[in-house]
């Protein structure tokens, strides 16, 4: 029987998959950003679970708020990169260090 | 149900392996092709137990949008795929603890939570679906009222983002000759005909 658990488990290895990617990937701010995906997709599926599971249909409108996030996260995060590409011909995460942080 | 237990163990399984091909993969663009793969499992996950209305817009707005965006971006940057892939081993071990770590944690929050010593309110136990209205009725029927600021908060994040994006991305590029129709319409008479007087077997020079 597929319960409240299962679901919890699925995302909490998509989130640390996501969490995983970022670290490993220090060269592509692309598949950067893709983890970032996958760490939201990750909450969107607690959150519909949660939800589920509950009877209340709140955590759906709460999923709706994330998804309307990633993807405005997704276009000024591209946005920000191609600018970034166009000034300095490369996407390496160990290049961009121009505040010196 | 066994055949729901099935498929969601298909599903969940998808989701996993390809969101692992997503940090491991070695071309960006099979990153994205991945990405996609995992957004249409989590979507029908989603389907399994109910939730249509999120399932749905996650395909539009996942696959349809962000996915998409991310395609045109991969393919559009001329990056050196090799290059990209140095330091993979360098960060692996502490990637790797640092993700057992926080996987053992995740799971120890479920074990507590499941075993019932930290349970917030009733959580949990399946609550009696109401069955009488679909999915998406009832996620407009709370949508629009109660949560109707939040609803148009949201708007504004998009209209955000799109003008943000536009202006990041917009570039004047000097030397480029384009039509400029408001100068065409607003030159006057004097600069744009001139009149000779042409004298008779002489013509024009």
């Amino acid at each position: 029987m597929i319960g409240l658990g299962q679901y919890l488990f699925v995302a909490g290895v998509l989130f640390t998959l996501g969490i995983l990617g970022i670290f490993l990937n220090r060269k592509n701010v692309i598949v950067l950003l893709m983890c970032v995906e996958l760490m939201l997709l990750a909450v969107n599926i607690n959150l519909v679970a949660f939800s589920i599971f509950q009877g209340n249909v709140v955590g759906q409108v709460f999923a709706m708020l994330v998804l309307t996030v990633a993807a405005a996260e997704a276009a000024i995060g591209l946005a920000i990169l191609v600018v970034y590409f166009r000034n300095r011909g490369t996407i390496e995460v160990e290049d961009i260090d121009a505040l010196k942080g | 149900m066994l055949l729901q237990a099935i498929a969601f163990y298909v599903f969940a399984f998808v989701v996993m392996a390809s969101a692992a091909m997503v940090v491991v993969s070695r071309n960006p663009v099979y990153s994205v092709l991945f990405l996609i793969l995992a957004f249409f499992n989590a979507a029908a996950l989603m389907l399994l137990i109910g939730a249509e209305f999120i399932a749905m817009i996650l395909i539009i707005v996942y696959v349809g949008a962000v996915a998409v965006l991310f395609l045109f971006v991969v393919m559009m940057l001329d990056i050196n795929v090799t290059r990209l892939r140095e330091g993979f081993l360098k960060y692996l071990p502490v990637g790797a603890l640092i993700g057992i770590v926080l996987f053992c944690e995740i799971m120890l929050g479920l074990g507590v939570f499941g075993s019932g010593t930290a349970t917030l309110g009733e959580l949990g136990k399946a609550a009696p679906q109401v069955v009488a209205i679909t999915n998406t009725r009832a996620i407009g029927q709370v949508l629009y009222t109660q949560y109707f600021y939040l609803f148009q908060v949201a708007g504004l994040v998009l209209l955000v983002a799109m003008i943000g994006a536009i202006v990041l991305t917009l570039r004047r590029r000097p030397g480029v000759r384009r039509q400029r129709i408001s100068e065409q319409l607003y030159r006057p008479k004097e600069q744009a005909i001139t009149v000779v007087k042409v004298p008779t077997g002489g013509g024009v020079s």
